[in-house]
């Protein structure tokens, strides 16, 4: 299927300060179902705090706001978020299902195994390859195993925009390149806008539609190539 | 209640459930040990393990205000501090950098100094160090049913909110992406907290408060798989080393508190070292 291109994510004027300092600074740009919108910049660029400004989580300026361009109206947003890392340690009593459904169930887990929730859960974790490890311990898991549990989490119920940080950390190369299949698969099967913070420059390149550079507020934005080959890259990154 | 002192005697017929005060602790047993077993597994997950101990504390300054205000019910003095503590210590710890241990030691050196001065100062010291130790024997029915009260709360409590403190326990941004109000919810369980501590700090002790709390859900923590066998080994553990404690305390004239916490010690080891043959298989 072809993405649809008529959903529309508008971020306008997002602006963050902490005291006097601006982390973030006036970011304004537009996403489309079926983009892949990958976010590069330097350690302390803003990269984190620009995705939690868009998820509401910390207090911001600017506005995030979702067009249907069919009906054209607004509409609220659904927004899924796969997290850099998890505040979990080895051999904690926490399985995949048990955080699984914490986040979308109010089925106590702590009580009881619910049948039809373990049922949709496991569909959920197979669509990523991730069902058998349903029953594991989540401080268990490898980087690439939890990335999918994660992912799952973060699609259930599938969102309008999906927003990755720096999801590549402690994954093998294969499990990365696994992963992003499943993220072009995603966007193209969903209609999915992605925003997704990378460090992996070579990934950027094979897979991002459009990348935009940040340094506090936008300052590059553009193809992958045309953004790489860009003074404000060069200055940043040097030559590649 | 004389139906339930009935009941007892016929299940226990030993002669320590022959007096009224320990059928009284027996109960008071059963209610707080599950309490502090369930809520006890999110304090050692969210490792908020020093936030339990300092509103322990805070309760010696809950006492101080409670009498400096005439009032009868030192309960409700004690109860209002620890709340106001709890949120006070969950809004700063958000405003700042700090390391959250820092700030909660400041906390709770702060509530324990005040309490104790103005304890001191007014006299009635003497009259209330007996909080600093517990002592369940001498609890009565009417204060049974308090902690029945706090029993019903956490219970429902637990059933509706625990997936959502489980959430936010794991990743707050997470969380929020899922619709779940993280502040909220971490006031809430801070609350409920106080209110737990609170109600049952005079027949458990502020030294020993928080052993209670722990000890079960870190034992279980060792040997559970999941969830639920968490929440089940937690509150087995408790009730065992509670009623264990209870009756080796009462045979062999040891204050039952610290009893129960020597007990809970020793489960700890125990399982650290199951954990051990397990891991070696």
């Amino acid at each position: 299927m072809e993405s649809c291109g008529l959903h529309c994510t508008k971020i306008e004027n997002l602006s963050v300060k902490i005291g006097n300092e601006d982390i973030i600074k006036d970011i304004t740009f537009d996403i489309h179902c079926g983009e892949l919108l990958m976010v590069i910049g330097r350690n302390g660029a803003g990269k984190s705090t620009l995705l939690k400004s868009i998820l509401g989580e910390i207090e911001h300026k600017g506005t995030v706001s979702f067009i249907d361009m069919k009906e054209n109206k607004k509409k609220k947003i659904k927004i899924g978020y796969v997290p850099q890392h998890l505040n979990i340690e080895r051999n904690m009593p926490t399985t995949v299902y048990d955080m699984f459904a914490s986040y979308i169930s109010n089925k106590p887990v702590w009580l009881m195994k619910d049948k039809s929730l373990y049922k949709k859960i496991r569909e959920n974790l197979r669509l990523f390859g991730a069902e058998k490890l349903i029953d594991k311990r989540v401080g268990n898991l490898s980087g690439g195993e939890l990335q999918r549990v994660l992912l799952a989490i973060a699609t259930t119920p599938v969102p309008n925009l999906l927003i990755l940080d720096e999801p590549v950390s402690g994954v093998d190369r294969n499990g990365t390149k696994d992963f992003y299949e499943i993220l072009t698969k995603l966007k193209k099967d969903y209609d999915m806008s992605i925003i997704l913070v990378s460090h992996d420059l070579d990934l950027v390149k094979k897979f991002a539609d459009r990348v935009i550079l940040l340094d506090k507020s936008i300052v590059k934005e553009g193809l992958a190539e045309e953004v790489f080959k860009s003074k404000e890259f060069i200055e940043r990154f040097g030559e590649i | 209640m004389e139906v339930i002192y009935d009941i007892l005697e016929v299940i226990l017929p030993f002669d320590f459930m022959s007096y009224t005060f320990m059928k009284n602790a027996f109960l008071a047993i059963l209610l707080v040990s599950p309490i502090f077993a369930i809520v006890g597994t999110m304090i050692v997950n969210k490792k908020m393990a020093f936030f339990s101990d300092a509103l322990g504390h805070s309760a010696l300054t809950g006492i101080a205000i409670g009498m400096l205000l005439g009032m009868t019910n030192i309960n409700i003095s004690m109860i209002l501090f620890a709340v106001i503590f709890a949120l006070l210590l969950n809004f700063i710890k958000n405003k700042t950098t700090y390391g959250a241990d820092t700030i909660i030691s400041v906390f709770s050196s702060i509530a324990i100094a005040l309490g104790l001065a103005m304890l001191s100062q007014s006299g009635n010291f003497n009259k209330y160090s007996s909080y600093l130790v517990g002592d369940i024997l001498s609890i009565s029915e009417a204060e049974i049913g308090y902690l029945f009260l706090a029993f019903i709360l956490t219970f429902v409590f637990w059933y509706y909110l625990f997936n959502k403190l489980n959430a936010v326990s794991l990743n707050t941004t997470l969380a929020k992406s899922k619709g779940i109000n993280v502040k909220t919810m971490e006031n809430i369980f801070a609350v409920l907290i106080a209110i737990m501590v609170m109600i049952s700090i005079r027949w458990v002790g502020i030294l020993l408060i928080n052993s209670l709390i722990i000890l079960p859900a870190a034992s279980s923590r060792n040997i559970a798989m999941n969830m639920r066998t968490y929440h089940l080994f937690s509150i087995l553990i408790a009730l065992f080393s509670g009623i264990t404690g209870l009756i080796i305390s009462y045979y062999q004239n040891i204050p039952t508190g610290p009893m129960i916490v020597i007990i809970s010690g020793i489960i700890y080891f125990l399982t650290f070292g199951i954990k051990k043959v397990i891991k070696e298989k």
